[in-house]
C-alpha cells in the first residue's frame, strides 16, 4: 500500500495507531511530488523536504508520547499560495509580492497545523485568485493532470491539480466567484466553498472580501468534511466569521440523503454555454440521488440569470480596494522612480499583471464619482435580489442542484486572450458566492475522458445537508476513485508496518 | 489682524479630528501610546500586510459613543463602516475604514459660552463618526520621505459642524469649548500639540445679510488653538479682498503656513481626490442597541455647559464660573473648597488669585497640597468672621500650603488675630492721629481719602491685625470727638 | 451601441487606482473594459425598484475586541519586508507636489 493512495481519514487514523508513521506518509507524498510536479506543476513553493520532515517527525514524536496527534495527524495539505503561512513564500501568482515570506500563519492554517497537518507547499494560482485556469499566474501555469495540455481551472488551480494527482492529500483553496468548486470540477476531485463566515478569513489574501473564503479540497467528500470540521469556527481576529456552532460533518456525509428536497434551478442548469454532456451527467447524477431517497424538480431562481453581471462589478470594485496596499511601500516589490507618484504607478503597472490591472480598473471605475449608482450599487440591488431569490427556493428544497462549470477543462492558452469568455466559466458558481451560501462540487463523471462536476448548493451554514447528499452520490458512484493517467507512483515509503 | 472687510458676513464650519483615549488602537491590539520609537507599535494589521483583517476595539466605540452624547447627538441604532479610498504612504491599507452614510452621531449641537453666562450662539454638529488615524510621513528633502506607522490605527472620531460660525473669534470659542466637552466627558486628553485634537475649516463669505452660499476655501493645518484664530482672520481677509476687487474665490484647499502667517493653496490633487466610499465588508454593521446607549448617557459625567450654570447658580460671577470650568484643576480645587463649607465667590477669587498663582510659581498643584482646599474652607470661615483680616489671610494661606499647618493653629500661633475691638485698638489710633496731625485736618477739611490714610496707618502699626473697618469707625468718632 | 467607456475615463481611473500603463495597454485595457461593460449593462434589465443594495447579508452580530494592548510585529521583522527603509522608518521617494501650486 502506497500513502498517497489512502484518504486523509485513513492516514490520521492509521498514524495514531502508529501504524503508519507521518514521515512515512511525507516520504510518500514527497516522492510523489518528485515524480510529477515537474508535468503537473502544482506548487509555486514545493515545501523543502527536510522542512516536511522535520514537521512529519514531530507528529510521530507526539504520537510516540502517548498525546492525541489530531484528526489530521501526518496529513500532507497543499496551501493556495494566497493562505499565510509563517516563515513561507506568499506571492498571490504575484510578481508584486515577489520575495515576501508571511510574518504569521492564517488562522486555518493554525489549525490544521494544530490537527496534526503537513503543509507540504504554497500551490499555484491565477494572480490574486482572479481567473478560472490558473494562466493567470505570473510564474506558471499548472497542468491538468487529466490531460496536461489543458487547464486545471482556476483560481485554485494548483491546490485542485495537487490533490488530482496526488501530491497532497487535502488542499485549501479560496472561492470567491467559483475558485474552489470549479478547479475542483475539472481536476476530478471535491471541492468545498463553505458559507460566509463559516471559515475565517484571517491570513487569507483579500480579493473580493465579502465573498471571500477558504475551502477544502480532498479526493473525497468525508475527507472535505473532515477538513472543514478542523478549520471551521469563529475567529476573534475575523469580525465576520461566525458565531455558529461547527456540525459534525463527518457522520453528516454518512447520513444518507433520504427524504430531502432538491431543486434545479433551470437558470444554472439552461445557462448559455453549457455543454451537452455536462448537462448530460448532472441529469444522470440527479436520477441518482432521487434513486436513493431524494426528491428532485425543478425550480427557478430568476435572478441568477444575471449574477455573473453583477459579480464582475462588485467583486473587482472590492478587490480595487484590497490591492491597493500593494503599493511598494512596507513590503513586496517596488519600482526604481524619483518621486513617489511615479514609484505608486509604475510599482503596480508591472507588479501586477494584466488581468488584475483590468478588474483593478473596473472596480475602481464602477465605485467612481459618477458611476457609482448605474454600476457599484446597481449590482449590489441585483445581488441583494438574488439573496431574496434563495430564500424563496431555500423556503422549498433542503438543496440546489446544478453544474459546477459549464465545460470539461479547456486547452491551455485557449481563452486566456478573452476576458469574456474567461469569466463566463464562473456562471455556475457565482450566485452562490453572491448570496453567501455553501456549495460543493463532487465529480459526477467524465466527458471525453476529462471530469465533470455536480454542484450542490444550501441553505446558510447548511454544510451538513450539503455533505449527506454529496456523501450518498459519491457512495452510489464509483468516479472519485478514478485517477489521473500520471504513471506509475513513487516506489517509496507508505507500507504498513508489521 | 483687522477684521475682514465691511459688507462681507464669514461663514465658517469646523470638522475636528479628536484622538480617543483607548490603550489599544482602533481595529488591532497595538498600543496607543504617543511619542514612543517610530514603528514599534505596529502589527500585521495596522500595517495593512497581506491577509490581515480589523476588528473594532469595543472601547473606543465607547468613547465615540460619549463624544456623540455629550455633544446632544441623536444615535441611531446601526451605524456602518465604510472604506475612503486614497494612497498616501502613511495609509498603509490604501484605505481609511471611516463612516461615511451611516455616522454613530448625527444632529447635536454645542452652545458657545458668553460673557454674561448665557449661550452666545448654538451651533449644530452636523455628525460624529469614527475611523482610524494614519501614520505620520516625515519630509526630508534630503533622505525623502520617512513613514512611522505608530499612529496609524489610533481611534479618533471626526466632528462636523455645519457652517454656523460666524467669525475667527467665534471659531476659536467653539473649539475650546469642544476641547473642554471632550475632556469632561473622558474622550480624550485632547492635546492639541499632540495631534490628538486637530482641526480644518471650511471658510466662506457673503454679502452681509445674504443667505446664499459662498465658495468653500478649506483651510489645514492649524496645530493650535491661536492658529486657528489667524489662519481664520487671514481666510477671511483674504477672500474679502478678492471679492471686493470682483475676482473670484476658488474652490480649493489651503494650508496654514504658521511662520508666515499666511494660507497657501495645497496639492492640486485634493481636489481631483475620488474617495470611492463603499461599505467595508471586513466589518459588519455596528449595532447600537438603545439599552447600551442609555447605559453610557447616564453615565455621562456633568459636562462643561451644565457646570457653568452650577457655578453661576450658586452665585458665582459668570467670567469667574468659566475659568474654573475651563481650567479643570481649578475647578477641581473650588469644588472642594465649597464642599468643604466656603462661600462660592470667596472660593472662587481665592481660587483664581491665590491658589492660581501660587500654582504658578510652585508648580506644585492638589497632587502636592491635597488638603489646600478644605484648609481653604477654614482660612475663609475665619475672615467671615472677623477673627482675622484679608491681608494676614493670604500671608497665612501661603504659609499653611507651605508647612501643611492648620489655619486657625497658624493665626493662633502667630497672634495675628484680627483687633476689632475698639478698646484695643483706642491706644494705637491716638497715636496715629497725633503722629498725623495733617491729614487729620485735611479730613476735617472733608478729604474722604485721609481717612483711608489714616486707617492704612493703623493697619500698619498693628502689622495687618486690624480690622479695618472697626479702625475707620474708631478713627473718625475720635476725630469728631476732637 | 455606443462605447460604454472613452479613453479620457479609463486615463482617469488608472489615476485613481495608481497603475502606470503604456499607452497601448491602455487602449487594450479601454477596449476590454467596453466589452465588459456592455455585457454588464444586463444589469439594467433586471426590476430593482424597492430593492436596497446588499451590503453585509446576515451578519448583524457586533464582533469586537476589549482594550487590551499587546505587543505586535518587532519593528525588525517589520522593517524587513520593506524595499527600504532607514533609522527605523519606512522611506519612500519624496512626495513630489503635482500640479495646482501658487505662491501667494
Amino acid at each position: 500500500m502506497n500513502a498517497t493512495e489512502l484518504s486523509a481519514r485513513e492516514i490520521a487514523r492509521l498514524v495514531a495507531l502508529r501504524e503508519l508513521s507521518a514521515v512515512e506518509v511525507a516520504r510518500a507524498y514527497l516522492a510523489r511530488r518528485e515524480a510529477v510536479d515537474a508535468r503537473v506543476r502544482a506548487f509555486l513553493h514545493p515545501a523543502p523536504a527536510d522542512e516536511v520532515l522535520r514537521a512529519a517527525r514531530a507528529v510521530d514524536e507526539k504520537v510516540a508520547r502517548g498525546e492525541t496527534p489530531g484528526p489530521l495527524a501526518g496529513v500532507p495539505v497543499a496551501v493556495k499560495d494566497n493562505i499565510s503561512v509563517e516563515g513561507r513564500p506568499l506571492t498571490c501568482g504575484s510578481r508584486i509580492l515577489e520575495g515576501y515570506r508571511a510574518p504569521y500563519s492564517a488562522t486555518a492554517v493554525r489549525r490544521l497545523l494544530a490537527a496534526g497537518a503537513l503543509v507540504v507547499g504554497g500551490a499555484n494560482m491565477d494572480e490574486f485568485a482572479m481567473g478560472s485556469s490558473t494562466e493567470n499566474s505570473a510564474y506558471f501555469p499548472t497542468h491538468n493532470p487529466w490531460d496536461l495540455a489543458r487547464v486545471p481551472g482556476g483560481s485554485s488551480g494548483g491546490p485542485a491539480a495537487a490533490v488530482a494527482a496526488q501530491e497532497a492529500a487535502l488542499a485549501l483553496g479560496s472561492d470567491t466567484g467559483g475558485s474552489v468548486r470549479q478547479p475542483a470540477a475539472l481536476c476530478g476531485v471535491v471541492g468545498l466553498k463553505p458559507t460566509y463566515g463559516r471559515v475565517s478569513r484571517y491570513g487569507l489574501v483579500a480579493f473580493a472580501s465579502s465573498l471571500d473564503q477558504i475551502g477544502p479540497f480532498a479526493r473525497d467528500v468525508t475527507d472535505v468534511a473532515l477538513a472543514l470540521s478542523v478549520i471551521a469556527g469563529h475567529d476573534p481576529m475575523d469580525a465576520t466569521s461566525a458565531q455558529v456552532p461547527v456540525g459534525d460533518y463527518v457522520r453528516a456525509a454518512e447520513a444518507g440523503v433520504r427524504g430531502l428536497r432538491i431543486g434545479v434551478p433551470r437558470e444554472l442548469v439552461e445557462a448559455d454555454g453549457i455543454d451537452g454532456d455536462v448537462r448530460e451527467l448532472v441529469a444522470a447524477a440527479l436520477e441518482t440521488l432521487a434513486e436513493r431517497g431524494a426528491h428532485v424538480e425543478e425550480c427557478h431562481l430568476p435572478t441568477a440569470a444575471t449574477a455573473l453581471e453583477a459579480y464582475y462589478v462588485v467583486a473587482p470594485a472590492e478587490a480595487s480596494a484590497n490591492l491597493a496596499r500593494f503599493d511598494g511601500v512596507r513590503y513586496g516589490f517596488r519600482a526604481a522612480a524619483g518621486d513617489l507618484e511615479a514609484m505608486y504607478a509604475r510599482t503596480r503597472g508591472e507588479g501586477f499583471g494584466r488581468e488584475v490591472r483590468r478588474r483593478i480598473a473596473l472596480g475602481t471605475f464602477a465605485l467612481s464619482a459618477g458611476y457609482r449608482e448605474a454600476y457599484y450599487l446597481r449590482a449590489q440591488r441585483v445581488r441583494q435580489k438574488l439573496l431574496l431569490d434563495f430564500q424563496r427556493a431555500f423556503a422549498r428544497y433542503d438543496l440546489l442542484a446544478a453544474p459546477t462549470s459549464p465545460t470539461v477543462a479547456f486547452p491551455l492558452g485557449e481563452r486566456v486572450e478573452d476576458p469574456l469568455s474567461m469569466y463566463v466559466n464562473d456562471i455556475c458558481t457565482i450566485p452562490a458566492s453572491l448570496a453567501g451560501l455553501p456549495a460543493i462540487s463532487v465529480p459526477c463523471g467524465f466527458s471525453g475522458g476529462l471530469p465533470v462536476g455536480l454542484q450542490l448548493i444550501g441553505p446558510a451554514f447548511a454544510e451538513e445537508t450539503l455533505f449527506r447528499a454529496a456523501g450518498a452520490y459519491q457512495d452510489a458512484t464509483s468516479w472519485h476513485r478514478r485517477r489521473p493517467p500520471l504513471g506509475g507512483l513513487a516506489p517509496a515509503g507508505g507500507r504498513r508496518r508489521g | 489682524m483687522t477684521s475682514p472687510a465691511q459688507g462681507w458676513e464669514v461663514v465658517i464650519g469646523l470638522e475636528v479630528h479628536v484622538e480617543l483615549a483607548t490603550r489599544s488602537k482602533m481595529f488591532c491590539a497595538c498600543p496607543a501610546t504617543f511619542g514612543d520609537l517610530p514603528n514599534t507599535n505596529v502589527c500585521p494589521v495596522c500595517l495593512g500586510l497581506p491577509g490581515s483583517l480589523p476588528v473594532p476595539n469595543r472601547r473606543a466605540i465607547e468613547l465615540a459613543l460619549r463624544a456623540a452624547l455629550a455633544l446632544g447627538c441623536r444615535i441611531p441604532p446601526a451605524a456602518r463602516f465604510d472604506r475612503k479610498n486614497y494612497h498616501y504612504p502613511d495609509l498603509p491599507k490604501g484605505y481609511q475604514i471611516s463612516q461615511y452614510e451611516e455616522p454613530l452621531g448625527i444632529q447635536g449641537h454645542l452652545d458657545l459660552p458668553g460673557e454674561d453666562g448665557e449661550p452666545r450662539r448654538r451651533v449644530r454638529i452636523r455628525r460624529v463618526h469614527l475611523e482610524e488615524d494614519t501614520g505620520k510621513s516625515v519630509h526630508d528633502p534630503e533622505f525623502g520621505t520617512l513613514v512611522d506607522l505608530n499612529r496609524a490605527g489610533v481611534p479618533l472620531i471626526e466632528i462636523v459642524s455645519e457652517p454656523d460660525l460666524r467669525s475667527a473669534d467665534e471659531a476659536r470659542a467653539y473649539l475650546e469649548e469642544l476641547r473642554d466637552t471632550m475632556l469632561y466627558a473622558g474622550v480624550s486628553d485632547v492635546k492639541m500639540e499632540e495631534g490628538s485634537l486637530r482641526c480644518d475649516a471650511n471658510v466662506s463669505l457673503r454679502p452681509a445679510g445674504s443667505q446664499a452660499w459662498g465658495t468653500l476655501v478649506e483651510v489645514k493645518n492649524m496645530n493650535s488653538f491661536r492658529s486657528v484664530k489667524l489662519a481664520l482672520e487671514y481666510e477671511a481677509e483674504r477672500q474679502a479682498r478678492l471679492l471686493s476687487e470682483g475676482l473670484p474665490v476658488r474652490r480649493e484647499t489651503r494650508h496654514w503656513d504658521e511662520r508666515e502667517g499666511v494660507t497657501r493653496p495645497g496639492r492640486g490633487k485634493e481636489e481631483a481626490e475620488d474617495y470611492r466610499y463603499f461599505p467595508e465588508p471586513d466589518l459588519p454593521p455596528l449595532a447600537l442597541p438603545a439599552a447600551w446607549v442609555e447605559e453610557i448617557r447616564t453615565s455621562l459625567p456633568e459636562l462643561p455647559a451644565a457646570r457653568r450654570r452650577r457655578y453661576q447658580s450658586l452665585g458665582v460671577r459668570p467670567y469667574d464660573a468659566r475659568i474654573l470650568v475651563a481650567e479643570r484643576h481649578l475647578g477641581e480645587f473650588f469644588e472642594r473648597a465649597v464642599q468643604a463649607g466656603a462661600e462660592p465667590q470667596a472660593a472662587a477669587n481665592w481660587t483664581l488669585v491665590e491658589w492660581q498663582a501660587y500654582v504658578k510659581e510652585t508648580g506644585k498643584g492638589l497632587a502636592e497640597r491635597p488638603d489646600a482646599p478644605e484648609k481653604l474652607a477654614k482660612l475663609l470661615a475665619l475672615l467671615a468672621r472677623g477673627a482675622i483680616s484679608g491681608p494676614v489671610a493670604k500671608d497665612v494661606f501661603r504659609e499653611m500650603l507651605e508647612t501643611g499647618g492648620d489655619p486657625e493653629a497658624i493665626v493662633a500661633a502667630s497672634g495675628r488675630q484680627q483687633i476689632a475691638d475698639e478698646k484695643e485698638l483706642l491706644a494705637v489710633a491716638r497715636e496715629v492721629l497725633s503722629a498725623n496731625e495733617k491729614a487729620v485736618a485735611d479730613y476735617r477739611k472733608g478729604k474722604r481719602n485721609a481717612l483711608a490714610f489714616l486707617v492704612g496707618q493703623v493697619m500698619r502699626t498693628t502689622r495687618g491685625r486690624a480690622n479695618p473697618e472697626a479702625a475707620a469707625r474708631l478713627l473718625e468718632r475720635l476725630i469728631e470727638e476732637g | 451601441m455606443t462605447q460604454p467607456i472613452a479613453d479620457e475615463v479609463v486615463r482617469k481611473v488608472a489615476e485613481l487606482a495608481r497603475l502606470a500603463l503604456p499607452e497601448d495597454e491602455l487602449r487594450a485595457l479601454t477596449a476590454d473594459l467596453a466589452r465588459i461593460l456592455e455585457r454588464v449593462a444586463r444589469l439594467g434589465t433586471v426590476d430593482v425598484e424597492g430593492v436596497p443594495p446588499f451590503s453585509h447579508g446576515a451578519l448583524l452580530e457586533s464582533v469586537w475586541r476589549e482594550d487590551d494592548p499587546r505587543p505586535g510585529l518587532p519593528r525588525e521583522a517589520a522593517l524587513a519586508l520593506a524595499p527600504e527603509a532607514r533609522d527605523g522608518y519606512y522611506r519612500v521617494p519624496v512626495v513630489v507636489r503635482r500640479d495646482g501650486e501658487e505662491k501667494p
